[in-house]
């Protein structure tokens, strides 16, 4: 008989026949997230001389079903910072509790200096890219909006590879391609413009932009959250604003649109 | 002590045959001996303060802090031995950052209390270990407000099922957290205080602590008097060992509403200076000469 220790507890292999092993292999590789479940859509960000400005409306949709209607895509983060979020929502609902426990963990000592929005997309890039890295991706786009190590305005981007991109204005997902040149024109000079952006011009542009969002993003709501980020380091942030002068006049002319199948 | 040299003293986890722990009661002197520290609870919040006593006029004023914060709203100080206060406090972080991990919302302060009276008392049981040679103050606040989940991203239905309810759904105002103070001591065995002080100046910070009446239902000690009632306390208490120099360390907490929204933080200078000049005003032997000597004098002006 057998009295090496592997063979302890187990079934004899005289009587019962070698151990099948074979369901303990899958025919099947390991595989992680292929694709999001819960997204959210567009974020828009628009640097203005004296901060930033970021929105994205308040839906998650579920494929093509506009599934949760009041779900807060912009999140503050160490009271200066706000990320706004695109993509998969329980891999956002993840990031936010990381970096929330790396803000507490920050704050354990008074040191007097906290997180800022260059921190946080400095970790939350390197985080993407782990992950990716990893083959099981954050599956998110996201912009961070705040201030920098010298206070002042700070706008970026980082996605589900890692990817990290700075610009005076920023869109990710559908917005990346209807938003954007349209925020450019704020800005005709890049960062040299900035200067001459003013926060009502800038807060405009972005509903302007939500606006045309709405009208040809089919995973968009009309209700959207916006905030404004100061240099001051304040953050006023508001979660349940309406889309105003809609005009769907152009959709008239277009025939198998809506209900209207011909 | 009778009893040293029987025998029952050299092991932990050993009773004597009067049913004591040595090793326990050891630990108790170690915290004797150690600075002042004393909590202060009122309606509006928490105050911690603690006594250091400078061992090297090297040390750099105002670093080594005594007060550590755990999690956001719950801050510890510890009087006996140093390292063995910094382990508890590590371990205090653990607990509340796994408490978030499983239940996504920050640990309530009877919780930590509990779950850092067990983890003390756990060192009192093995001849492997020693107990803890610190006596613990915590002081946190239970927010009042609804408790978000961690990461929640929607407020979910506003009625029926899965709704709230609110206070006109059961006829009266729903009261939600609070402030906390618990002082944790060697043997693990730990208790909820109005007002909790420990070591070595902590008989007169005890007496000067029952007549603030706290624990009063009537009791209006604004948290601001609470700071400067923890500045005073902590000079009285400082009066038997004169002759060493201290510095004063305080933090607080308050409610959502009111100056740290509910963290803990560091008392501000502004408040800060203002509670240790009335302080040493309330001393009896001040002497109005004292402060323009110690503004303007500095150094050379001493003896």
């Amino acid at each position: 008989m057998n009295h090496f220790p592997q063979a302890w507890g187990r079934p004899r292999d005289d009587i019962y026949g070698p151990y099948d092993s074979s369901h303990l292999h899958s025919s099947l590789p390991q595989s992680h997230t292929q694709s999001p479940a819960v997204t959210g859509t567009s974020v828009l960000g628009v640097k203005f001389k004296d901060g930033v400005v970021i929105a994205a409306d308040n839906l998650a949709s579920y494929g093509s079903l506009a599934r949760f209607t009041d779900v807060k895509r912009l999140r503050t983060f160490a009271g200066t910072s706000v990320i706004g979020f695109g993509g998969d929502v329980s891999d956002m609902q993840y990031l936010d509790r990381l970096l929330q426990s790396l803000d507490i963990r920050e704050n354990y000592s008074s040191h007097g200096h906290s997180l800022n929005a260059k921190n946080l997309h400095t970790y939350l890039a390197k985080i993407f890219y782990k992950r990716r890295s990893d083959f099981n991706p954050l599956w998110n786009n996201v912009l961070v909006a705040g201030l920098d190590d010298e206070g002042k305005p700070f706008l970026s981007q980082a996605d589900l590879l890692g990817t990290t991109f700075s610009a005076p204005t920023l869109a990710t997902g559908f917005g990346a391609h209807l938003a954007q040149p349209l925020l450019r024109r704020l800005v005709p000079h890049d960062e040299g413009s900035v200067k001459d952006v003013t926060r009502e011009m800038a807060i405009d542009a972005v509903k302007e932009c939500m606006k045309v969002l709405f009208y040809r993003d089919a995973r968009s709501s009309d209700r959207y959250s916006i905030a404004v980020v100061t240099k001051e380091g304040e953050i006023e942030m508001k979660e349940d604003e309406k889309l105003e002068g809609q005009s769907w006049a152009f959709a008239d002319m277009i025939r198998g649109y809506g209900t209207q199948v011909n | 002590m009778t009893s040293i040299g029987t025998g029952y003293d050299l092991s932990n986890s050993v009773f004597s045959p009067d049913g004591r722990n040595f090793q326990v009661e050891y630990a108790v002197k170690a915290v004797e001996n150690g600075g002042t520290c004393i909590g202060i609870r009122c309606k509006e919040g928490v105050v911690l303060a603690v006594e250091k006593i400078i061992v090297s006029k090297l040390l750099k004023p105002g670093a080594n802090k005594r007060i550590a914060t755990v999690d956001r709203n719950v801050g510890i100080v510890t009087s006996g031995l140093l390292p063995d206060g910094r382990h508890l406090t590590s371990r205090a972080r653990d607990e509340a950052s796994s408490w978030r991990r499983t239940y996504k919302s920050p640990i309530p302060i009877n919780a930590l209390a509990g779950r850092l009276g067990g983890y003390v008392q756990a060192y009192t049981l093995y001849s492997s270990v020693r107990p803890f040679g610190v006596t613990a103050i915590m002081g946190g606040w239970d927010t009042e407000g609804e408790l978000e989940v961690d990461g929640q991203v929607g407020t979910g239905p506003t009625s029926g099922g899965g709704g709230k309810i609110n206070d006109h759904d059961i006829g009266e105002k729903i009261s939600r957290g609070g402030p906390g103070l618990y002082m944790i001591e060697p043997s693990g065995q730990y208790w909820g205080y109005y007002g909790a002080a420990t070591g070595k100046g902590r008989q007169a910070a005890k007496s000067e602590l029952e007549k603030l009446d706290l624990a009063s239902p009537t009791n209006n000690l604004t948290l601001n008097e609470a700071v400067k009632e923890a500045a005073r306390i902590i000079y009285v208490a400082h009066e038997d060992s004169k002759d060493k120099e201290f510095e004063l360390e305080m933090t607080w907490i308050s409610h959502e509403g009111g100056p740290t929204k509910g963290r803990h933080e560091e008392v501000p200078k502004e408040l800060f200076d203002a509670a240790v000049k009335a302080a040493k005003k309330a001393m009896p032997e001040y002497d109005d000469s004292d402060d323009e000597q110690g503004e303007e004098g500095g150094d050379q002006m001493q003896e």
